[in-house]
């Protein structure tokens, strides 16, 4: 049997050449295997593994994108019939886009996870700087890619997000319209559009995005690790650097001894979004994009529904201020972070400040998700119809009012029996609230949102609208 | 010369010598970045530069239009591409008033002024409903809730014959009202 442990050994012998006559010793390893802070090997190790997970759902990024790029058809015309086909016909398209989907938000989340993570660690503070705002721009990087991923589709959703992306940057002062136009490259969303979208998501931010990763990834490597911050042990230039050579000497190599936990982490988060694909598959196409047909619903993807709903919930006077004003200031506070604060306490304890800088925006981020959810602001405008229950008994005046509620698109804004739009208020039991005269002046003055009536209803469809809603007690 | 001030001037030359040509590499990489940077940035901002057409277009018979009712129509974007297909087209409410005369028709964008949504009509209640944030306007298209800023955008429209002709607009937005 000495021949099968002959064999066994040419995998061993194959791997040594290559190693040797490539001379990946001096190089790849030698990075591989540079030294980490020791405390690594314990269980706050686990802490350390979210931009390697980032990473590796980069990469099944970058090959998913790849594979859809030979289908995908960046034309106008014919890019929302290649994505059927991609989605429904070719083998294994419905996986592979399933993966590139579930990978954009697997970036989006694990890029928000490792930059929260290295904010509380105070990681980036001296002499790491330049790693947080590489990072900063990964940042930007990566929510633009989800941006202009989900334009590609461009199925009713897409096209109508194209014009509202404009409309935003139209808001900016002085260059505002310059910015809309070359967000649609011209006077409208037309021809050009997409295929500036299409050259900005597979070339110009993956360029920018290589290039940050490895501006990043050097940086981390020459700056080695951050040692876990001990509350009472602050930051000090002067000294920094001495004493982080002194850890670094007792300290262990990064592979194999930490690296493990990162392969085992980004294998647990490609396994995911694989079962996810695989499961659940590519997100369902909308219409087709038909700028003449206004029954469109455009919806941001999840991690951008916060936001969606920012736009529709505050006061319209502070709007230009909040769309151009608040993304400006999220992203200046970024990438000063680590200017401010380069010195002092490290540990969280300490900066219960910064603690608070993350949680509540985290808080706030979510519950304004789970209002664009459910997005209560939008007006239904299909399906108009009272449940049986809301009308059952009604005759005479009190029924044709019933059909008024329906006809006059008050259905649209208001409830009645789990029924309808829910902008304005439920109106299940509205009568035991006001009063008849109370309800002709409010649905023929209207106010605080609605409209007024007066001119769209004869005074004897009034009344019987009224006489209806004085029937909900 | 005594071989130390040789010396020394043999290194003050090289100095020289040295900043010299960095700078003659630094300045011929500045001007391979010009001729590489300077026509793509052209090309990339030519949207700005290029005027769009604004002519009036036919959008349909003015017998079309019942007084009274607000009609959806379509209308060819400005100089839109070959391959643009469907998207070409922009859709636009056209609003009769009066059976003749100068407020004859009322002609709207669809894009609700608050951030370009398409507003859908409903006729039973005269409101023109927006589906992304809520706004309403009336059937003058004048704000009635929600938080669109201003009324809805106005197209300038014509008679011409028997025909309603509307003038081709770029993509509205708050500034250029």
């Amino acid at each position: 049997m000495s021949w099968l442990r002959a064999i066994g050994k040419v995998p061993g012998q194959i791997a040594s050449w290559i190693g040797e006559r490539f001379e990946l010793e001096d190089s790849v390893m030698a990075v591989l295997r540079h030294p980490v802070p020791r405390e690594l090997e314990r269980p706050i190790g686990w802490w350390y593994v979210i931009g390697s997970a980032t990473l590796a759902i980069f990469v099944i990024q970058v090959v998913t994108g790849v594979g859809l790029a030979m289908t995908y058809v960046p034309a106008p015309n014919s890019a929302y019939d290649s994505l059927q086909f991609i989605s429904h016909d070719a083998t294994l398209g419905s996986i592979v886009r399933g993966m590139h989907y579930f990978g954009s938000g697997a970036m989006v989340v694990l890029v928000l996870a490792h930059m929260t993570q290295v904010y509380l660690f105070g990681a980036f503070k001296f002499p790491r700087e330049a790693n947080w705002l590489t990072g900063s721009f990964l940042l930007l990087a990566t929510l633009a890619m989800a941006f202009t991923g989900q334009l590609l589709r461009w199925d009713q959703d897409a096209f109508w997000s194209i014009v509202v992306a404009a409309e935003q940057a139209a808001r900016a002062p002085v260059i505002g319209d310059w910015l809309a136009r070359l967000v649609v490259a011209g006077s409208n969303v037309g021809g050009a559009t997409l295929t500036r979208f299409y050259a900005t998501h597979v070339f110009l931010i993956p360029a920018a995005i290589f290039g940050l990763i490895g501006m990043h990834l050097y940086l981390v490597v020459k700056r080695g690790i951050s040692e876990p911050p001990v509350a009472g042990e602050p930051v000090e230039p002067r000294t920094y650097r001495a004493r982080y050579t002194e850890i670094l000497r007792r300290g262990i190599p990064f592979w194999p001894d930490a690296a493990w936990r990162d392969a085992l982490v980004a294998t647990l988060a490609v396994v995911v979004v694989l079962i996810l694909a695989a499961a659940i598959g590519a997100p369902a196409l909308g219409k087709p994009p038909d700028p003449t047909n206004v029954l469109a619903d455009p919806r941001p993807d999840w991690y951008f529904l916060g936001y969606f709903a920012v736009l529709a919930l505050i006061p319209p006077a502070t709007e230009s201020l909040v769309i151009v004003g608040l993304p400006l200031f999220a992203f200046v506070f970024l990438f000063l972070v680590p200017l401010l604060w380069p010195d002092g306490e490290r540990h969280w304890s300490r900066r219960p400040a910064a603690v608070a800088a993350v949680a509540l925006p985290f808080v706030a981020y979510a519950a304004l998700t789970v209002a664009g959810l459910q997005s209560p602001w939008v007006p239904q405008l299909e399906g108009a119809a009272l449940p049986s229950a809301a009308t059952h008994g009604l005759s005479g005046y009190a029924a044709h009012g019933a059909d008024l509620f329906v006809t006059k698109s008050c259905w649209a804004c208001h409830q009645i029996e789990g029924s309808g739009g829910r902008r304005g208020p439920d109106l299940t039991h509205v009568a035991s609230r006001l009063s008849r005269d109370q309800l002709t002046q409010r649905v023929a003055t209207g106010g605080g949102g609605m409209p007024a009536y007066a001119g769209s209803v004869t005074p004897i469809e009034l009344d019987d609208l009224v006489t209806y809603l004085a029937t909900r007690k | 010369m005594d071989p130390a001030g040789a010396r020394r001037g043999r290194t003050l030359n090289e100095i020289s010598r040295r900043r010299f040509l960095s700078r003659v590499t630094l300045a011929l990489t500045a001007f391979i970045g010009g001729i590489v940077g300077l026509p793509i940035l052209g090309y990339l901002l030519a949207p700005l530069f290029r005027a769009p057409t604004d002519e009036l277009v036919p959008v349909g018979a003015v017998a079309d239009f019942p007084l009274g009712e607000t009609k959806l129509v379509s209308i060819r974007d400005p100089s839109p591409l070959a391959w643009a297909g469907q998207t070409a087209d922009t859709a636009l409410w056209v609003r009769r008033r009066e059976a003749a005369g100068p407020s004859m028709f009322q002609v709207f964008n669809v894009n609700c002024t608050h951030l370009g949504c398409p507003v859908n009509w409903q006729a039973g209640a005269q409101i023109f409903l927006c589906p992304c944030h809520g706004g309403v306007f009336y059937s003058d298209g004048t704000v009635a809730g929600g938080p669109p800023p201003r009324p809805l955008f106005e197209r300038e429209w014509q008679v011409s014959g028997d025909r309603l002709l509307v003038r081709q607009q770029p993509l509205p937005t708050v500034k250029q009202g």
